[in-house]
C-alpha cells in the first residue's frame, strides 16, 4: 500500500500510509481506537463504506500490479480474506456448512438441467471433505458437524478462519482482533495456526490489542496513531513497553488538564459493587468502583472492553446485576425510570438512537426529559388534574442553553435532525443539564464531532461540574481528552477495572493498563 | 441438556410443546362428549387431511427462508379459484379438469407471488402483517375481476357459472362433476373408512419434494437467508431474489392446494373460499407445534389432525353441554385466532427468555470465579 489517504467528509483519518508485506509474512498492526486501523483494512478489503464516503487516495499494489476493489467480492477473488470482529456465520448451520457458505459443491440433477443451477443438489460428502481440509490447514480442531449456535465463542472464530482458509486463492488474510474472544489456550492455538499459515505462503495482517501476541508471532510490527504510521519495525527489535508507548504517546506536555483536583477527602457519592452488564460487544464483568462527590471521573479503555457497558447497565438500558448505591440509597437496576428519579442523568453514546427526538424541535428535545421525569415546565390547573406545557419557560431554557453552549441553529424551533453532529451533541448535553441532576454519565461525548466542537463540549462539561458541583463520569475512548478534563481516570480492560490513576500520570501507564487484561 | 433429570426433561418438553399438548387435552375432553363414533371421526379426519395438508405444506418454504407465516398464500388460493372458474366454464371435468386448473393457476400464482415477494422485500421483519394486508388488497382486485370483468371483458360463456345479469360469477360455482375425483381414484375402503390414496400420494410427493428441495443449493440459500440475512448477503447470496423465489414457490403450491381443496369440497364459494383459508392453515400449522421461524412436515400432519379433530367435535360437544350448537361454531373461530395469538406471544417470550439467559450466565460466571 502506497501513500494511502482517506478522509471522511473533510476529517482526515489516514495520512500517507505506506505498508509492504512479503509473501508469507506476518504483520502485526496495533494502535489505539480511532488510530485508523479498521479504516485502512476496509480500504484494502474494498468495503462499500469507503466508496460511499468518497473513495481513497493512493495505490494498492498486489504482486506489483495496481488493483482497485469495488466490493469485498473483488478482494476475495484477488486472494484477500478477512475475518471480522463480528461473526458472520449462519447460526443454525453446522461448521462445515458455514465453511463452504455460498460456495457449496454441487451435483447436477434432472431438475436443475431444466430450471438452472440453483436447483443443483448439494454434495454433502464433498462439503465435509472441504471443511476437513480447511480445518486441517488451520491446525485447530473444530467439530465440523456442530451447529454454530451451540459452539463456544472461540470455536466460532476458528470456523470463520477455516472458511477463509478453504478458499484456494487465498494469499493474504486479515485478522481483526481474532483473539479478543478466545481463551488463553485457544489464543495460543490460533497463534500456532498463524505460523503454519505463513509457512504455507499466506501473508497475514494481524490486528490485536494483546501486544505480547504480536511479539510472539509477527515478523513485523506497524504502530498507527491518529491516522499516521508512527512506527514500522521488525518484531524482534522491540518490546511490549515500547509499543504501548508508541500507541498512546503524544507529547506528554500537551496532555493532562490544567485544573486537576484531588477529591480523595470527599464523600463517596456512588458506589458500584460487583456490577455485570450484558451489553453485546461491551460486556462488563464484576466491576466495583467508588465515585467521589464533585469529581470528574473518566472511564477509558479500548473498544469492546466494556467501558460503555457500565453507564448503560447502571441506567437500565441493558440487562445488569450487582448493586449500585447513590448517596447511600440503592438504585434498582434494569429500570431506567428509577435511575432518572434518583437524579441520575445519562448522555448516551447513541446520539441519534437514544439521545434525541430527531423529528422534534430543539425546545422539545431540551425540555422533554425534565418534563417527563420531574414535572418541570408544566403549568397545573384544577389542582394538578390538568397539566399544560409551559411553552414560555421551555423556550427560555432552550434559548439559554443555545446561548451558553453556542449551539449553531436557526432558532429554538428548529428540528434536531437538521443540526450537525457536534450541535446535536450539545443538545444532548443541554437535555441532561436541564434535568439538573446530581450525577451525570456522559458516554463518548465527542464521538464523530470535529475538533472545535470537541473543545466546546468538553469545556461545557467541565463548567457544569465546577460551577454546579455535579459529579460527572465521562466515558471516552480517547485517552487524551479524558486527561484534559478528568480528575481521575479508571481504565476498563476485559470487562473489569484494570486500575484508577490520577489524570496527571503519564500516558504510557494508562496504555499499559488498557492492554493489561484484554480478553 | 444431556444431564437433566427426568423431571426437568418432562418440563422442558411441556414448555416446548404447550400448544399441541393443549389441543390434545381439548380433543380428549371433547371427543367423548361429542358422542361421535370412532370410525366416523377417522373418516372425517382422513377426508380433511386430504383436503388441507397440501395447502399447509405450502407454508413451509417461506418459514424456511425466514419470512414467517405467510398470509400471502391467500393469493395462491385466489389463483386456484380463478383457474377452476375457467375450467368449469369450459366444462372440462374430472381429472383432466383438475390437472388443467393446476396448470392454469401457475402463471397467475407466479405473477401474484412475485408481486407479493417484491413488497415483502420492502418490509423485512414485518412479513406477517404485510402479507396479511396484501391479501386483503388482492381480495379487492380479485372481486373486481370476478364480479365485473369476467363475462364482460374476460369471456365466460356457461350459464351455470355466470350471473344471470350477463357478467360476473355466481356466488357458488358447482364443481359437482369433478367432486372428489382425485380422492375417489384409487381410493380404498378399510372397514368403512375411505382412504383417498391418490391424494395422499400427491401429498407424499410434495413432502419428498420439500425434503429434496432443502438439499438443493437454492434450499440451502433460503435457510441461510432465513437465519441471518446480512451474513447471507455478505457471502454473496442474492437475498432479495431468494426471498421472492421462496414466496413464488409457496404461492404456486398454495394454488395447487386450493384446487385439491375445492375438488374435495365440490363447489367454490366464489367470494369467500379463499378469505379464511390462510388463517385456518396457519392456525393448523401452529397447533402442530410450529413457530414463526421453525416448522416441519411433522408439524403439518400433527397440526391437521389435532386442529380438525377439534373442528369436528367442538360444535357437537358444545351443543351437548349448552344445548346450543352456535357455541361450538363460535368456539372454533375463537380458538383459531387464539392459537395464532398465543403462538406469537410464546415466540416472543421465548426470545426474551433466551436473551436474559445470557445475563444470568454472566452473573453465574462471576459467582464461580469468586468461589475460586
Amino acid at each position: 500500500m502506497r501513500n494511502i489517504k482517506k478522509d471522511f467528509f473533510g476529517n482526515q483519518v489516514l495520512t500517507d500510509i505506506n505498508l509492504t508485506l512479503q509473501e508469507g509474512e506476518v504483520l502485526g498492526l496495533c494502535g489505539e481506537n480511532g488510530a485508523g486501523k479498521s479504516t485502512l483494512m476496509k480500504i484494502l478489503f474494498g468495503m462499500n463504506v469507503i466508496r460511499e464516503t468518497g473513495g481513497y487516495e493512493g495505490d494498492i499494489l498486489l504482486n506489483g500490479q495496481k488493483v482497485s476493489f469495488n466490493s469485498p467480492f473483488d478482494a476475495l477473488a484477488a486472494g484477500i480474506g478477512m475475518v471480522h470482529q463480528e461473526f458472520s456465520l449462519i447460526p443454525g448451520f453446522s461448521a462445515s456448512e458455514n465453511i463452504v457458505l455460498n460456495r457449496e459443491p454441487k451435483k447436477r440433477n434432472v431438475v436443475s438441467e431444466i430450471f438452472g443451477e440453483r436447483l443443483d443438489t448439494l454434495d454433502y460428502n464433498e462439503i465435509t471433505g472441504r471443511a476437513e481440509k480447511a480445518i486441517d490447514k488451520m491446525g485447530f480442531t473444530v467439530d465440523k458437524d456442530m451447529v454454530i449456535s451451540e459452539m463456544p465463542v472461540g470455536h466460532k472464530q476458528f470456523t470463520e478462519i477455516a472458511r477463509e482458509l478453504s478458499k484456494d486463492q487465498l494469499k493474504l488474510l486479515i485478522l481483526d482482533e481474532p483473539t479478543a474472544v478466545l481463551t488463553e489456550k485457544e489464543a495460543e492455538a490460533l497463534l500456532a495456526s498463524i505460523r503454519s499459515m505463513s509457512e504455507n505462503g499466506i501473508a497475514v495482517i494481524f490486528i490485536t490489542h494483546r501486544l505480547h501476541e504480536i511479539l510472539s508471532v509477527c515478523d513485523k510490527v506497524v504502530v498507527m496513531r491518529d491516522g499516521f504510521v508512527v512506527k514500522d519495525i521488525a518484531a524482534r527489535e522491540t518490546s511490549v513497553n515500547e509499543i504501548s508507548k508508541w500507541m498512546v504517546g503524544r507529547n506528554v506536555d500537551t496532555a493532562a488538564g490544567a485544573d486537576v483536583r484531588d477529591h480523595t477527602e470527599a464523600k463517596t457519592i456512588m458506589s458500584i459493587r460487583r456490577l455485570w452488564v450484558d451489553m453485546p460487544g461491551e460486556t462488563v464483568r464484576d466491576v466495583s468502583l467508588d465515585v467521589k462527590e464533585g469529581e470528574i471521573l473518566g472511564i477509558g479503555g479500548l473498544a469492546g472492553q466494556g467501558k460503555l457497558g457500565i453507564p448503560n447497565g447502571i441506567m437500565g438500558l441493558y440487562e445488569a446485576g450487582g448493586t449500585v448505591e447513590l448517596d447511600g440509597k440503592t438504585i434498582p437496576l434494569n429500570n431506567p425510570r428509577k435511575c432518572l428519579d434518583a437524579s441520575l442523568a445519562f448522555v448516551s453514546e447513541d446520539r441519534r438512537g437514544v439521545g434525541l427526538l430527531l423529528d422534534e424541535t430543539l425546545e422539545w428535545n431540551v425540555a422533554f426529559p425534565a418534563m417527563q421525569v420531574q414535572n418541570k415546565f408544566l403549568k397545573s390547573y384544577l389542582g394538578g388534574l390538568i397539566k399544560w406545557r409551559d411553552e414560555k419557560a421551555i423556550r427560555e431554557v432552550t434559548e439559554r442553553y443555545i446561548d451558553e453552549l453556542a449551539i449553531k441553529c436557526t432558532g429554538s424551533k428548529q428540528k434536531a435532525k437538521e443540526l450537525s453532529g457536534g450541535n446535536q451533541q450539545k443538545i444532548c448535553l443541554a437535555k441532561a443539564f436541564a434535568l439538573e441532576p446530581k450525577f451525570l454519565f456522559v458516554s463518548e461525548p465527542t464521538r464523530g464531532i470535529d475538533v472545535g466542537a470537541k473543545a466546546l463540549v468538553l469545556e461545557a462539561l467541565r463548567r457544569f461540574n465546577r460551577e454546579s458541583g455535579v459529579t460527572v463520569v465521562m466515558i471516552s475512548s480517547e485517552l487524551e481528552e479524558l486527561r484534559q478534563i478528568c480528575d481521575r481516570i479508571a481504565i476498563v480492560s476485559g470487562g473489569k477495572i484494570a486500575g484508577i490513576l490520577p489524570a496527571t500520570d503519564p500516558s504510557e501507564d494508562f496504555g499499559m493498563l488498557m492492554v493489561s487484561m484484554v480478553k | 441438556m444431556k444431564n437433566m433429570s427426568f423431571g426437568q426433561k418432562v418440563l422442558t418438553f411441556i414448555r416446548d410443546n404447550t400448544v399441541p399438548i393443549m389441543f390434545v387435552v381439548i380433543c380428549a375432553i371433547c371427543i367423548p362428549l361429542s358422542g361421535f363414533s370412532f370410525s366416523y371421526l377417522l373418516n372425517e379426519i382422513i377426508t380433511r387431511m386430504g383436503r388441507n395438508i397440501f395447502l399447509i405444506l405450502a407454508l413451509l418454504i417461506p418459514i424456511m427462508s425466514g419470512m414467517g407465516l405467510n398470509f400471502g398464500m391467500t393469493l395462491g388460493a385466489m389463483a386456484g379459484e380463478i383457474a377452476l372458474i375457467f375450467v368449469s366454464d369450459w366444462q372440462i371435468w374430472g381429472i383432466p379438469g383438475v390437472v388443467l386448473a393446476m396448470i392454469l393457476s401457475i402463471p397467475i400464482s407466479v405473477l401474484l407471488g412475485a408481486f407479493c415477494g417484491k413488497i415483502l422485500n420492502m418490509a423485512k421483519g414485518r412479513e406477517m402483517i404485510t402479507s396479511y394486508i396484501i391479501s386483503f388488497f388482492m381480495n379487492g382486485i380479485y372481486q373486481l375481476i370476478v364480479l365485473y370483468m369476467m363475462g364482460s371483458i374476460i369471456p365466460i360463456k356457461h350459464f351455470s357459472v355466470k350471473l344471470p345479469r350477463g357478467y360476473g360469477i355466481r356466488n357458488t360455482v358447482s364443481l359437482l362433476n369433478m367432486r372428489q375425483c382425485l380422492d375417489n381414484l384409487l381410493a380404498i375402503r378399510i372397514k368403512g373408512v375411505k382412504i383417498p390414496v391418490l391424494t395422499f400420494l400427491i401429498i407424499a410427493l410434495l413432502c419428498v419434494f420439500i425434503i429434496w428441495f432443502r438439499r438443493t443449493k437454492l434450499g440451502q440459500d433460503m435457510r441461510a437467508v432465513g437465519q441471518d440475512l446480512n451474513v447471507a448477503r455478505d457471502a454473496g447470496i442474492n437475498v432479495e431474489r431468494t426471498r421472492i423465489i421462496s414466496i413464488i414457490i409457496s404461492t404456486v403450491l398454495a394454488g395447487f392446494g386450493m384446487v385439491i381443496y375445492l375438488q374435495n369440497m365440490g363447489n367454490i364459494a366464489t367470494y369467500s373460499s379463499h378469505s379464511q383459508i390462510g388463517m385456518f392453515c396457519i392456525a393448523a400449522l401452529l397447533v402442530g407445534g410450529a413457530s414463526v421461524d421453525r416448522a416441519s412436515i411433522g408439524n403439518v400432519f400433527l397440526g391437521v389432525i389435532l386442529f380438525h379433530t377439534m373442528f369436528i367435535v367442538a360444535p357437537k360437544a358444545g351443543a351437548q353441554i349448552t344445548g346450543d350448537s352456535m357455541i361450538g361454531e363460535y368456539f372454533r373461530v375463537f380458538v383459531s385466532y387464539g392459537v395464532i395469538t398465543l403462538s406469537l406471544i410464546m415466540y416472543e417470550t421465548k426470545k426474551r427468555k433466551n436473551k436474559s439467559l445470557v445475563g444470568q450466565q454472566l452473573a453465574m460466571d462471576q459467582l464461580s470465579e469468586e468461589a475460586k
